[in-house]
């Protein structure tokens, strides 16, 4: 054991960089599909339907992902199933992501002023056809600063995952460390990593909000 | 009621409608019928619910009592068919509501094509056709926000007209307007009364309803106050009205 930081180290290292993004894809794609289910539903006609979706938004933003990550790991483990760390990170971190994603975007398709609603409820479209050809295409513009800024705490939070025995990122520093036994400077090759990974999409998230900002001229395609 | 002279029954027919906000009675008890090719403005102070009533008339509102009958639709009743009621009426609100999103060729041709299902190229060809009818030709293409208010508000009622509505409904469509820009949308509508179009609508310009409506129903605290041809602005009988066309509401 110990010995210095070299070449094999720093690959293990971006091959567990590697599976953050991975892991942060699964996340963003599968919590973007159960979230859009949950805004549709927070906001649907049917009361059991509001309410059921606004129970699981609460129960969810109520857990620490911690939690809902040993739970999907451990505790579906001690009922019998076996299931991989990437099974159970992927899992727990779409119900997690859902949950933000579901009331971001519904706080984004209520933002659409109500007599737009109107006007299209005017010329007879029915609900379907409101929501998809009016209601959507404005809330897209609207949602789509928050949810890129949204994704850089996805991003961090998949470090999380290194608690299931998941190696990505914070993980694999963890285990280059347990040879190495030099957490500072391993420690601060990961954190640049995640600011690496983190800034751009901040920057990106500031830039769509300021050009939300210069007026409606730039919600209409050129 | 004559039955083999269809033109006679009434397009909109209001009832005895009551409708309550909580403990807030709007309407209470407004009765008034529209014939075909009737202009009839709506008038009165805020709050005396006229623009309640007539988004009534198109069901934003529902009603807690009483009769409304549009088109042959029974729109007091929880079972109309909302979808076949727009149809045959069109709306046009105060703050245009243009979709952003969308140019003014599509937000005219969408639902043309969503709704009755009409080709892509037919629709092109009738939103030229309702747009030169507003004098708005030249912005086929343009998006809402590059277009003036009154632009707007034109470009609205030939999304409106599109749909070719047996009825029209306008809600105080030009006081989001300067005066400049109010004649351009009144000699549109002035145009469309011209044309044969049944309308209701609710208005603050005195002047432009004595000159096009054909009835006058003028609302005060939720009830028709006083109803009569337009020469009702020039000589009300009821104290009310009186005030009302005195204090300065009677321009032209």
């Amino acid at each position: 054991m110990g010995g210095h930081l070299n070449i094999n180290h720093l690959m293990f290292l971006g091959q567990g960089a590697l599976w953050t993004i991975g892991l942060s894809l699964i996340a963003l794609i599968g919590g973007g599909i159960v979230g859009f289910v949950i805004a549709l539903a927070r906001i649907s006609p049917l009361k059991s339907v509001r309410l059921a979706s606004a129970i699981y938004v609460q129960l969810i933003q109520g857990t620490p992902l911690l939690v809902i990550l040993f739970l999907g790991y451990f505790g579906i483990a001690a009922i019998g199933l076996k299931v991989s760390p990437l099974v159970a990170a992927g899992a727990s971190l779409t119900l997690y992501v859902a949950a933000y994603l579901g009331e971001i975007w519904r706080g984004c398709i209520q933002s659409v002023p109500k007599p737009q609603w109107e006007a299209a409820e005017g010329l007879a479209l029915s609900r379907t056809q409101r929501m998809v050809k009016v209601i959507l295409p404005q809330a897209i513009r609207i949602a789509t600063p928050p949810t890129v800024g949204f994704m850089v705490q996805i991003i961090k939070n998949t470090s999380l995952a290194s608690v299931v025995g998941f190696v990505e990122l914070m993980r694999s520093g963890q285990i280059v460390n347990n040879s190495l036994f030099e957490p500072f400077a391993i420690y601060a090759i990961i954190a640049v990593t995640y600011f690496a990974m983190c800034y751009p999409l901040s920057l990106f998230s500031q830039r769509l909000e300021r050009r939300m900002g210069r007026g409606r001229s730039n919600l209409a395609p050129a | 009621m004559q039955q083999n002279a269809p033109s006679s029954e009434p397009i909109v027919s209001l009832h005895n409608v009551q409708k309550s906000f909580g403990a807030l009675r709007v309407l209470d008890g407004v009765s008034f019928a529209v014939a075909r090719g009737e202009v009839l403005a709506l008038i009165g102070r805020s709050g005396s619910g006229k623009s309640t009533a007539l988004r009534c008339i198109d069901r934003f509102e529902k009603v807690d009592g009483g009769q409304i009958v549009v088109c042959g639709h029974r729109v007091d009743r929880p079972d109309v068919n909302l979808r076949a009621l727009r149809q045959d009426v069109g709306i046009v609100f105060q703050s245009y509501n243009l979709f952003p999103h969308l140019t003014i060729e599509q937000n005219i041709t969408l639902a043309p094509c969503a709704v009755k299902g009409m080709a892509t190229s037919q629709a092109k060809d009738l939103a030229r056709k309702v747009l030169a009818q507003v004098g708005l030709d030249e912005k086929l293409h343009a998006y809402p926000e590059q277009l003036s208010g009154g632009q707007q508000q034109r470009a609205a009622i030939a999304r409106s007209l599109a749909m070719q509505p047996k009825v029209m409904l306008f809600d105080e469509v030009t006081s989001a307007l300067d005066p400049e820009l109010t004649g351009e949308v009144l000699k549109v509508i002035e145009q469309l009364a011209a044309d044969g179009m049944t309308m209701v609508m609710v208005t603050h310009e005195m002047g432009f309803a004595k000159g096009i409506a054909d009835r006058i129903v003028f609302m005060h605290r939720g009830k028709v106050h006083e109803t009569g041809p337009a020469s009702i602005l020039t000589s009300p009988t009821t104290p009310e009205l009186t005030q009302f066309v005195g204090t300065g509401n009677l321009k032209s």
